[in-house]
């Protein structure tokens, strides 16, 4: 049985670990190279990195700090941020990153979905969204979540699938940051309009928040959070062990 | 010396990573002079079998493996390295492969319960139909990581481990000195880290 996967994501800002409430009030947390190091030994089965820098220089320290990092931990690793052309593609594939998540990049330019799957197979290619309600629908949000699309984000979701993303992190900005559990009925909307891996984000705050989504939701692939897992409120082998105890297949 | 054999698919940071991270010399290279002198051959891959198959013929790189196999040298592949090793994919129309193990590589969709996702993708436990010394290390049940949607078929005389996705899935395969992994034992942890281990260190095959 393939196992549910558990998967820490590391936003970094010049060099440093950084964590949002709602995206906003970012705190620092530690090394990237260290913390990765932690969740690797600890029980994570991949990590995200996001890359939430703008400046050039930014961009270079993210790209080195990923090399290092996959020099030093041997699980998959996802980056995203900052990735709008296949050449971004190429410069953290070359850096050691397994899998590339595209968000803003792809709302600008839906083809190169297209573009990096034809280059790098569709299993390279995660298409990550965020997403809120809107007037009554599922709207896909730009830039970190700030910026309204007007795109309705179930659509959008299957139209990047379309492309070619093999995997996609939806993240629901609702529930984002206030720990009270993932959004189970967008998850839900999305796990039937995709036959992709889905991976879940935003609003774990209990170990029980995970179980929920597993035993509600089957076809979720992956739970995805941050500050629950930086700031120890939730240890991943303590939360792999609840979830096996209940039935949950996952890696220990 | 372990060779990595670059014939221009995939991405082997992680890879070489690894193979530094066991303490194993290697040397990424399609230097026909490199791969003839290296004490282990490791075959990587990702992507299209055709378009692999095709490289592989085209610059020799096949027939050299198919020498250097045939002296005893032992040659691992991973993921579509591994696939490379059989005779025939059935991926996208019909290719040959090297032909070292016998069997063929088919595609999942239509051969798993409907409800399963295509690829495989993700942790899964690797259950041994028998022990071989390049899983000294590993247990019955340990987990690997896996991407992919065609698997080896009718290769039941070199199977040494399955994964269960709906049906048993090859996940490892070994004949004397010609070894294959489905899984990516670069990107399985510690787990993963112990094959390669095995492979750089072990003499005995069987």
């Amino acid at each position: 049985m393939i196992t549910k996967r558990i998967i820490p994501c590391l936003d970094v800002r010049d060099g440093r670990v950084v964590k949002g409430v709602n995206f906003q009030g970012l705190a620092d947390v530690s090394s990237p190279v260290e913390l990765a190091k932690y969740y690797s030994e600890n029980g994570a089965d991949e990590l995200v990195f996001y890359d939430i820098t703008a400046s050039f220089e930014g961009r270079r320290l993210f790209t080195e700090i990923l090399r290092q990092v996959a020099e030093t931990i041997f699980i998959p690793l996802t980056v995203g941020g900052g990735i709008n052309t296949v050449e971004d593609f190429d410069r953290v594939l070359k850096c050691g990153a397994d899998k590339v998540s595209v968000n803003s990049g792809a709302l600008r330019d839906p083809e190169l979905i297209r573009e990096a799957a034809r280059r790098y197979g569709d299993q390279c290619v995660v298409l990550s969204a965020d997403v809120k309600r809107v007037d009554g629908e599922f709207r896909v949000f730009a830039k970190g979540g700030r910026e309204d699309t007007g795109l309705e984000a179930i659509r959008w979701i299957q139209r990047g699938v379309s492309l070619g993303a093999g995997e996609v992190v939806v993240n629901s900005i609702d529930t984002d940051g206030v720990k009270r559990g993932f959004d189970l009925e967008m998850l839900d909307a999305v796990c039937r309009a995709v036959r992709v891996p889905v991976i879940a984000s935003g609003g774990a705050g209990t170990k029980e928040d995970f179980l929920r989504l597993f035993q509600t939701l089957p076809d979720v692939d992956a739970g995805l959070a941050a500050s629950v897992f930086h700031f120890g409120e939730i240890r991943i082998p303590d939360l792999k062990r609840t979830l096996r105890a209940h039935g949950v297949v996952v890696r220990l | 010396m372990i060779a990595v054999v670059d014939y221009g698919v995939g991405n082997l940071f992680s890879l070489r990573s690894s193979l530094r991270a066991v303490g194993a010399e290697a040397s990424v290279t399609s230097d026909p002079d490199v791969i003839r002198s290296a004490e282990r051959i490791l075959l990587p891959g990702v992507g299209a079998f055709g378009d692999a198959a095709a490289k592989l013929r085209e610059t020799g790189l096949g027939e050299l493996l198919r020498t250097e196999a045939g002296k005893g040298k032992p040659l691992l592949g991973i993921c579509l390295g591994m696939q490379l090793l059989f005779e025939k994919s059935y991926e996208y129309g019909e290719h040959d492969g090297l032909g070292l193990l016998s069997g063929s590589v088919v595609p999942m969709e239509g051969k798993l319960p409907p409800s399963l996702k295509i690829p495989h993708i993700g942790w899964n436990a690797l259950h041994f139909r028998r022990r071989h010394p390049l899983f000294r290390d590993v247990g019955e049940g340990d987990c690997v990581y896996f991407v992919h949607s065609f698997y080896a078929d009718d290769c039941a005389d070199s199977v040494v481990a399955t994964a269960a996705y709906g049906i048993p899935l090859t996940a490892a395969v070994a004949k004397g000195n010609v070894m294959g992994c489905q899984f990516h034992p670069e990107k399985s942890g510690n787990v993963g880290l112990s094959i390669l281990r095995a492979f750089c260190e072990s003499e005995v095959w069987a």
